[in-house]
């Protein structure tokens, strides 16, 4: 192997990520389903590393959900984004964050657009001009929370206080990793390692001391596709692709699933369930699922955070094995409390999964 | 278990050559050795009359999905066949064509009955 050869070829998948100063957009199904995520996000950024992140309250979606099932049209995308550059232009902001791999990719799909085809441009500075009186510069540097995460992840390792190992053998966590589609299928060189090598999430679980699995299906889809979804009688694909892979991770053993999509984590975690419904399948040991967390809930875990403030107890698949097996101290009977103390509701236990409650 | 979803789980086209069936194309092989020779040049089914006059899945068709294992495809077109043998005469390897399809009938039908290979 001539190791200056990839060397040369490692450089090509690398991007520029902004150090300090950054101008925060949310998601919008993660502010729904794993809401305890951005929260630990903004709480690792400000508390943790002391960066400067703004988010303004009056930030909207980027249309992404509509764009992508063909309801909104391009040119409404593309004034709804520029009304996002425009709030970050107001407060004195160069550097855009997404929490979101779809708004990653509607974003970097605008700005590639703008970049070959100006007059979209100019057109989309008029529509915004004409709605709502505003102007914008286009962001100076664009990236993807994890992006931020994975820049960051050897300061969140030192300052953590356990590894992801498994506390009773010692032995690493085996860990699957997922990479959204939008996130570098669409524009490898906007992402960390290309479409080819995404090494993003790799960086994290490396560092903070666990081990990544390799299996057949590793670059498959989640099956989410908006368009799979949001149409319930093609829900049957959607979880077909999702099957498809846990069938061939299973065999590895991992002991959790790290995405860095909404999408991605939502599906592997719910697929779960209804697999085990449908059809009496599950894939982690002792009929539990194998748990899927999000990028920051693992960061937030290292640091030492209560797993019921990340926002754990909203998954479908309990995550209560992993934290035993990581040495987490936990409440259980906090689980399903708010920060008020108030009960947010129990579930209904599922038939076949396991779900600790 | 619920089962009233509205949808179901799609079932997987893949065809995994580290998994599929291929009980019919070692039968085969066994009974039929000149079967290896076989290089897929379509001589045979160039010649064939019944793949001229019907939809049958010539021979060339068939050696593909025996080595897929799809064993229904094969059962559904394999009667058509009339054992005229002039895929025979044409063969450039010298296949034994017509004792091939006779081979892989006698397997299909086994196959069906649940019978050992």
């Amino acid at each position: 192997m001539i190791i200056e050869g990839k060397k040369t070829v490692w450089s090509q998948y690398q991007k520029n990520i902004a150090g300090d100063h950054y101008f925060y957009i949310r998601s919008c199904i993660r502010q729904n389903l794993f809401p305890g995520s951005e929260t630990a996000f903004m709480r690792i950024m400000q508390q943790e590393l002391g960066k400067d992140i703004f988010e303004d309250a009056n930030h909207t979606t980027c249309t992404g959900i509509g764009y992508h099932t063909d309801i909104v049209p391009i040119e409404t995308t593309m004034t709804v984004v520029a009304r996002l550059f425009a709030l970050m232009t107001e407060r004195g902001y160069e550097n855009m964050i997404t929490s979101c791999i779809t708004s990653f990719g509607v974003l970097s799909e605008i700005l590639e657009t703008w970049k070959e085809f100006p007059e979209t441009e100019a057109r989309t500075r008029d529509f915004l001009k004409k709605a709502t009186g505003r102007e914008f510069k286009v962001p100076k540097d664009m990236a993807h929370a994890s992006d931020i995460i994975y820049k960051f992840r050897k300061e969140i390792g030192e300052k953590g206080i356990r590894k992801l190992i498994n506390a009773k053998t010692g032995e690493k966590l085996r860990v699957v990793e997922h990479i959204g589609c939008h996130y570098s299928k669409m524009f490898p060189q906007k992402g960390v390692g290309g479409a080819e090598f995404p090494y993003v999430l790799i960086g994290m679980i490396e560092d903070w001391g666990g081990e990544v699995v390799d299996y057949p299906e590793r670059r498959h889809c989640c099956g989410f596709g908006f368009r799979q979804y949001f149409i319930k009688a093609n829900r049957g694909f959607s979880i077909a692709c999702s099957k498809k892979k846990f069938e061939s991770m299973k065999p590895f053993k991992p002991d959790f699933i790290i995405t860095n999509c909404p999408g991605c984590n939502y599906f592997l975690d719910r697929w779960q369930y209804v697999i085990s419904e449908m059809e009496g399948k599950t894939y982690g040991e002792d009929q539990n699922g194998i748990p899927v967390l999000t990028y920051e809930e693992v960061a937030g875990l290292v640091l030492g955070y209560d797993p019921w403030d990340l926002g754990m107890q909203m998954h479908q698949v309990g995550v209560e094995p992993l934290l035993d097996k990581m040495g987490v101290e936990f409440d259980p009977a906090k689980k399903f409390l708010g920060k008020n103390g108030n009960s947010l509701g129990v579930p209904e236990k599922p038939n076949v999964l396991n779900f600790c409650c | 278990m619920n089962q009233d979803w509205g949808y179901g789980i799609n079932k997987d086209r893949q065809i995994d050559f580290d998994r599929n069936d291929r009980r019919l194309a070692e039968y085969i092989r066994k009974y039929v050795p000149s079967y290896k020779l076989c290089i897929s040049c379509g001589a045979c089914t160039a010649t064939c009359s019944t793949a001229n006059l019907t939809d049958f899945y010539n021979i060339r068709r068939l050696n593909i999905f025996l080595m897929r294992g799809e064993i229904d495809e094969i059962a559904k077109h394999i009667d058509k066949c009339m054992f005229c043998g002039k895929c025979e005469l044409v063969c450039p390897r010298g296949v034994n064509t017509r004792q091939v399809i006779l081979i892989m009938k006698e397997g299909i039908k086994k196959i069906k009955q649940n019978e050992q290979l």
